[in-house]
């Protein structure tokens, strides 16, 4: 049973297909569920990509080859190497280059038939109403909480559908918002987890793949909607997992006491998201106040001076693997159990893969009463940047 | 009743990596806190200090929110599933830090 989704492209000037388009778009209009009439939906379809990432890659590639008129592009990022092992529209070439410029040559390259703009910013709350008005619907294919749930009020204030997605090492879930009479994200997480306690992919990794899925039926779920097709994900959470292949459902119910899309909302304007998902303050430089620190160059200087320093490495046995500076390992999850192995009478320098995590760390293990003990600032990619560059970086 | 505890990818460092728990519960209540006493860690990421449930961590009994079922007060069947449901973001530079309270 298929609901049209409800939009003002009725209400343009008539548009037609050309003889290109209708060679090119020949494989949907010789099917009856897409035809002349679906097509002609696509043209007029404006599709607003919020990140073009590990999600927004098969998004705007599959989009922009079913000839969906105009699609927005919203990134502030450049292309980082690590990227290139999910992020497939971007090639070798691409590295250091703004990604919403190089997502669109990649699209214009594959369609130039269809209108692709670009919005290099962050999605703020001061200006998510305004690049949403003029779009028919959201796809979300961000990476981080407080983005999440500013899309999600932007998309339900303005009435617009939101596609979602989300990936996490080999999960993933899909499903659609913000849909008439359907839930929004905040029926499902009414709050967001505290910051950390999600590990993210550059600390949990991912199947490059898995946001290629995602991002595809998220594309195919836009298409739908545009098209006025078979069921879209309304009221449906589906869950992946990769390494299983299996596909799951759980019903997503409207909750009526949604903040902003229940019977009474409270929520009329959109908010500051950091404060809401508790990150404001964290800075990107893990520097908390308190946390004793040493430098790589002076663990450097003691430790050819011959300190009896013990180099506590806090990462996972993997990452261990890729490179180490011979510490001694007890994974961060597994200290509290592992405390007792540690000396509080000898000096401590905790380091993982950026600093971070030691900083915790260091504070656990002052808690537990460890005075000698500092964590190395940056990591071991300071470490490779400062002291001893044949220290791959990851 | 015996039933199946789907553990979530991000939880399941904390279940020896197990991908889901076989045990023996009439309720759903009762079969997360079998899960969290045989697992102790995974108490601290899906119960507050309080004892209640995380509000970013859903639970389902087969494809129900518990939410609107009976909360952890939920009976369960013979072979129902319970399936963890946290939010996830996709990939996040800034939040770095793991919980260890």
């Amino acid at each position: 049973m298929a609901i049209p989704i409800a939009t003002d492209t009725m209400t343009k000037a008539a548009v037609s297909l050309n003889k290109e388009e209708i060679l090119r778009y020949s494989r949907h209009l010789i099917m009856p569920e897409v035809g002349m009439e679906g097509q002609l939906k696509l043209k007029q379809a404006q599709v607003l990509l919020i990140g073009t990432g590990g999600l927004g890659a098969p998004l705007g590639l599959y989009l922009a080859a079913a000839g969906v008129g105009r699609i927005g592009l919203v990134d502030f990022d450049v292309v980082d190497f690590t990227n290139l092992q999910r992020q497939i529209t971007f090639s070798t070439e691409d590295v250091g280059r703004k990604k919403t410029e190089a997502a669109r040559d990649r699209l214009s390259h594959m369609n130039p038939q269809i209108q692709i703009d670009t919005f290099e910013t962050r999605l703020t709350s001061e200006n998510a109403l305004e690049l949403f008005k003029d779009f028919d619907i959201i796809v979300d294919g961000t990476d981080n909480f407080p983005t999440r749930y500013l899309v999600n009020d932007a998309s339900v204030l303005l009435g617009k559908p939101n596609v979602y997605g989300s990936i996490f090492r080999f999960e993933g879930q899909a499903t659609v918002f913000g849909y008439p009479g359907g839930p929004c994200y905040r029926c499902l997480y009414p709050e967001p987890p505290p910051p950390g306690l999600v590990p993210s992919c550059a600390e949990g990794g991912v199947l490059g793949v898995l946001p290629g899925i995602i991002g595809s039926i998220q594309a195919m779920e836009t298409i739908k909607l545009i098209l006025g097709v078979g069921e879209p994900l309304v009221g449906r959470l589906l869950l992946f997992d990769a390494l299983g292949m299996r596909f799951r459902e759980l019903k997503l119910h409207k909750n009526p006491a949604c903040p902003i899309c229940g019977e009474r909302r409270t929520i009329n304007k959109l908010i500051d998201y950091e404060e809401f998902c508790g990150i404001r303050g964290e800075e990107a430089v893990p520097v908390t106040t308190g946390i004793p620190e040493i430098s790589p160059r002076e663990l450097k200087t003691r430790l050819d001076r011959g300190d009896n320093l013990y180099i506590l490495d806090v990462r996972e046995p993997h990452e261990y693997q890729i490179c180490n500076i011979h510490g001694n390992l007890i994974p961060l999850g597994d200290l509290p159990r592992r405390v007792s192995e540690l000396d509080s009478s000898r000096e401590i320098v905790a380091h993982c893969r950026s600093g971070k995590r030691s900083a915790d760390a260091v504070e656990f293990l002052r808690k537990a009463g460890f005075r000698k003990i500092w964590n190395l600032r940056g990591g071991i990619l300071a470490w490779s940047d400062e002291v001893d560059p044949t220290v791959p970086k990851y | 009743m015996p039933v199946k505890v789907i553990v979530p990818t991000p939880l399941r460092r904390f279940a020896e990596q197990r991908s889901s728990i076989e045990c023996d519960a009439a309720t759903v209540g009762d079969a997360l806190r079998q899960l969290t006493t045989d697992y102790g860690e995974l108490r601290k990421h899906l119960y507050t200090d309080e004892g209640r449930i995380r509000s970013f961590v859903n639970v389902y009994l087969n494809d129900e929110d518990i939410r609107f079922l009976k909360q952890e007060q939920t009976q369960t069947k013979d072979g129902d599933t319970i399936t963890i449901v946290p939010s996830i973001a996709g990939g996040v530079e800034i939040a770095g830090r793991q919980f260890i309270g």
